[in-house]
């Protein structure tokens, strides 16, 4: 032992460079392919095709029309967050208890890992199979029940089609972000509940509700920001048209040189980045304040 | 480290069995519902109503080998893809993670602002600036698919990082780390015997996130054209929509059982640990 103990000073300070050593490559990766990408893209909206500085192409994030695209990301993005954070919630609930190796789990895991983020035009086309048009829901509603969803026009192929779809990958998102964090309430603090007398109801209130309010409210913000950032789903289903701001960017990059406004792009991924920016900075926090009790 | 569950069960915990499987019957009943019309849509005989197995069979009919090419090397692609990403998660990621969390502890923050980053900037934002590096990677280390795993391993960050992350704060890995050290255990039996055991679950996790996100990627193949399973899938489906239902079928369904696999091989380790 004593002669573990000796040498400490100087190895572990040439350790200590050797480890700083270690950050290099992660760092030189990050920096070729986030950051170097990043301003990259967002600069192009401050300058023309020829490399002058202008603010035209911010100037027209503002126009209303543009506005108003931010407008349907905002709402379809929150309205999916909400519900895929309930439905998913309640899911993570009833998980609870269950053995981590049980086979319950283990498909659990790996359905929502598949459904969360291998999705995109693959649930676009289960989308259309099932409510689209001649969906073998939309007739089934129709033969048997005579409700036809489609009353009022098609809807799959609008920002309203874009809700179920979404929630569709929220809900599994929701499952693995928060099932770890329910998972790591402390036997010991129902225990402590149970000897002091408390109920089902006080545990949850009081104790577990508290613990969890972080990390719920945080994993909603990334359902946010999962939703508002999706492209692939809504690319496959709305083959064209600009009704929310990914669409609208690529509409931008296909035809930026129609328009006369050669860098709209960037403008329009500037503007996305500042919602983006504010919603995962609430995260940021939020996730510090999980890390509190988890330590 | 083991937790028993039952303790648990009987303090409140956990809900009740009944509750248990009404919730998640209800929500697999309504969430097999797209999957099962797709897979309805796949065996039915077009206008005239009926259901064939024709679609199912042609896909694997030899004389159908040529036509469908393109779209099993885009298949190959895809996997070659989630490899390579895996690989840089573990690489680069993870051993940096473990640095960060035990030598220094105040660039966490840093990290961890690091490692959301690719939220903020989504992939249609990010493609835009990755267009002229690409150009750059394409003349260093050529035009082959696989360098595409560069961007991919960015985009995964957020997930492997949280993944990772929440395994990371449930164990304490200094204290974990220093008992083995003070025990005589060199570093790398402190990494593999010691702290790998402890993060399996987040490690596999990341995994798991990972190779989905990359099999479902989308965004940054189609606009750098680029050829993966799903912009070939895209692009085959306003020809041949019953090919592109298989395929997706198959390829969730792959997924699926590759995913089980990892994670009853996680399982099984997990079992055998006292």
């Amino acid at each position: 032992m004593t002669t573990l103990a000796l040498p400490t000073r100087k190895p572990a300070r040439t350790r200590r460079g050797w480890a700083l050593l270690g950050l290099t490559p992660f760092a030189v990766y990050v920096l070729l392919f986030l950051a170097i990408p990043t301003v990259l893209a967002v600069g192009t909206g401050f300058f023309t095709e020829d490399g002058a500085v202008t603010l035209a192409n911010l100037a027209g994030v503002v126009e209303p029309a543009v506005l108003a695209t931010f407008g349907s990301s905002f709402w379809v993005s929150a309205v999916t967050a909400v519900i895929g954070a309930v439905i998913g919630g309640l899911v993570c609930y009833a998980m609870l208890g269950t053995r981590a190796s049980g086979a319950l789990r283990t498909i659990v895991d790996s359905a929502t890992s598949v459904l969360a983020q291998f999705g995109g035009v693959m649930l676009a086309f289960a989308f259309i199979a099932s409510i689209g048009g001649q969906g073998l829901v939309t007739v089934w509603l129709i033969d048997t029940l005579g409700v036809n969803i489609y009353e009022n026009g098609v809807w799959l192929y609008q920002v309203p089609g874009l809700l179920p779809v979404y929630v569709y990958f929220q809900v599994p998102l929701m499952i693995i972000t928060f099932l770890p964090a329910l998972e790591g309430l402390k036997p010991q603090w129902a225990e402590a509940n149970a000897t002091l007398g408390g109920t089902r109801f006080t545990y949850w209130m009081r104790i577990a509700g508290p613990v969890l309010a972080p990390s719920f409210i945080a994993s909603l913000l990334l359902l946010f920001a999962n939703a508002f950032s999706s492209y692939a789903t809504a690319a496959a289903l709305i083959s064209q048209g600009s009704q929310i701001v990914p669409l609208q960017i690529r509409s931008a990059l296909i035809s930026e040189t129609v328009l006369g406004r050669e860098n709209m792009a960037g403008a329009l991924a500037l503007g996305m980045i500042v919602v983006m920016v504010a919603v995962m900075w609430g995260y940021s926090v939020l996730a510090a304040r999980t890390s509190r009790w988890q330590r | 480290m083991s937790r028993r569950v039952g303790s648990e069960v009987h303090l409140g915990l956990a809900p009740s069995r009944v509750t248990r499987w009404a919730i998640l019957i209800v929500v697999a009943a309504v969430f097999a519902i797209p999957l099962l019309s797709l897979l309805v849509f796949s065996f039915s005989a077009g206008l005239g109503g009926g259901y064939t197995l024709d679609h199912w069979t042609g896909l694997f009919d030899p004389e159908n080998a040529r036509p469908y090419r393109t779209l099993f090397q885009a298949i190959g692609n895809s996997f070659l893809l989630a490899v390579v990403t895996v690989a840089i998660v573990l690489v680069l990621l993870l051993p940096t993670m473990l640095l960060v969390h035990m030598s220094f502890p105040r660039l966490r923050r840093v990290l961890e602002f690091i490692c959301i980053i690719p939220i903020t900037v989504p992939a249609i934002v990010l493609v835009v600036g990755l267009a002229p590096v690409y150009s750059i990677v394409v003349q260093v280390l050529g035009g082959s698919i696989w360098t595409l795993a560069f961007a991919y391993g960015i985009l995964v960050l957020p997930y492997a990082y949280r993944a990772i992350q929440a395994n990371l704060d449930g164990v304490p890995v200094v204290t974990l780390s220093e008992a083995a050290r003070s025990l005589g255990a060199s570093w790398p039996v402190v990494l593999w015997r010691v702290l790998l055991p402890n993060l399996r679950r987040g490690v596999l996790a990341a995994a798991f996130i990972t190779v989905a996100v990359v099999l479902g990627e989308f965004t940054i193949a189609s606009l750098l054209n680029r050829r993966n399973l799903q912009t070939a899938l895209l692009q085959i489906s306003t020809s041949d929509g019953y090919v592109a239902a298989i395929l997706s079928l198959l390829s969730l369904a792959f997924a699926f059982v590759l995913l089980l696999i990892i994670g009853r091989l996680g399982s099984v380790g997990n079992r055998s640990t006292p």
